[in-house]
């Protein structure tokens, strides 16, 4: 698990309600943090849409968030992780707008914009994890 | 635990306000019951209020564009009122322009929006009539004027 802090905690996400706990808990650690409205609610969307592709697309899994300092910049970090089918080609997932099932193809491309760091490690047949960091400005 | 947002129906408008973090099965429900109370009541327009809402990721944007285009079908409008700005910003980038919905600021706005879009529709002639000269439809007579 890179570098999530000492603090994190991990929140099991295996149905609809994990996501709307993932929203809540991403949301705490952003008012932490002091993010300004607009970064919190960056950071709270990819939160959504990561939560979800580990519940849909991964068959659940977790998410585990926390503080982190590095060089004088605090931030939050949060790790999506699951054991699920993994992703067999990941440009192609990161494309606008593609999608494997039935959305809009936004969720991956989607959050990647919306945070400073982004970090999508996958294995086919193994699972995927996206780690993603947002420094408060 | 699906959440049942009530739907209110005032004259010939339907208006919905978000008030809770709804769960994906909870917008679905939504959009569902929506639709079919737009055929119910013949409503000519729908209004969702998300002023309460802080963030709306690419299902709820999905379930909003899909309602303004059920609703078309059906003959009413849909206006979501009240996006906060910052909702707004991050839509952007995550990449859902929401190109068909329309949007205004308050509630009072956007009713007024409606009452103007109801009055406009109720001018243009009856699809049925507008194949002859002057519409801008694809009938017979269009193609003749090519
Ligand atoms: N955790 C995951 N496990 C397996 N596949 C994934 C995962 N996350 C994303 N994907 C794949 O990447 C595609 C794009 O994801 P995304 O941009 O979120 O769009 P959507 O979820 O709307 O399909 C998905 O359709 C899916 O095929
Ligand atoms: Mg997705």
């Amino acid at each position: 698990m890179n570098g999530a802090s000492s603090a994190s905690q991990t929140l099991e996400i295996t149905a609809n309600a994990g996501v709307v706990q993932a929203r809540q808990r991403v949301r705490a650690l952003a008012q932490q943090c002091r993010f300004s409205l607009v970064e919190q609610t960056k950071l709270i969307t990819a939160a959504s849409e990561l939560a979800r592709n580990t519940l849909i697309h991964g068959g659940g899994g977790t998410m585990t968030g926390g503080l982190v300092e590095e060089r004088g910049r605090r931030g939050v970090r949060l790790v999506f992780d699951d054991r699920g089918p993994g992703i067999p080609d990941v440009d192609l997932a990161l494309t606008d707008g593609w999608t494997s099932g039935a959305g809009m193809g936004l969720g991956l491309s989607g959050s990647k914009r919306l945070v400073d760091e982004f970090l999508l490690e996958t294995v086919p047949g193994q699972g995927t994890t996206v780690t993603v960091t947002k420094w408060a400005r | 635990m699906t959440e049942r947002v009530p739907i209110l129906q005032i004259g010939n408008v339907l208006l919905v306000s978000i008030q809770t973090d709804l769960d994906d099965q909870s917008v679905m429900l939504l959009q569902d019951e929506l639709a079919a109370e737009v055929v119910e009541t013949g409503a000519h327009g729908v209004v969702i209020d998300i002023t309460a809402v802080d963030i709306v990721d690419s299902f709820v944007g999905r379930m909003l564009a899909t309602i303004a285009s059920i609703s078309r079908l059906l003959d009413a409008q849909t206006v979501v009122v009240g996006m906060r700005p910052a909702v707004a910003i991050t839509l952007v980038e995550l990449g859902l322009s929401l190109g068909g919905v329309r949007t205004a600021l308050s509630l009072d706005k956007g009713l007024r929006l409606l009452e103007r879009a109801r009055a406009e529709s109720l001018e243009e002639p009856e699809p049925d009539a507008a194949a002859g000269p002057g519409a801008d439809g694809v009938g017979p007579d269009a193609a003749a004027g090519l």
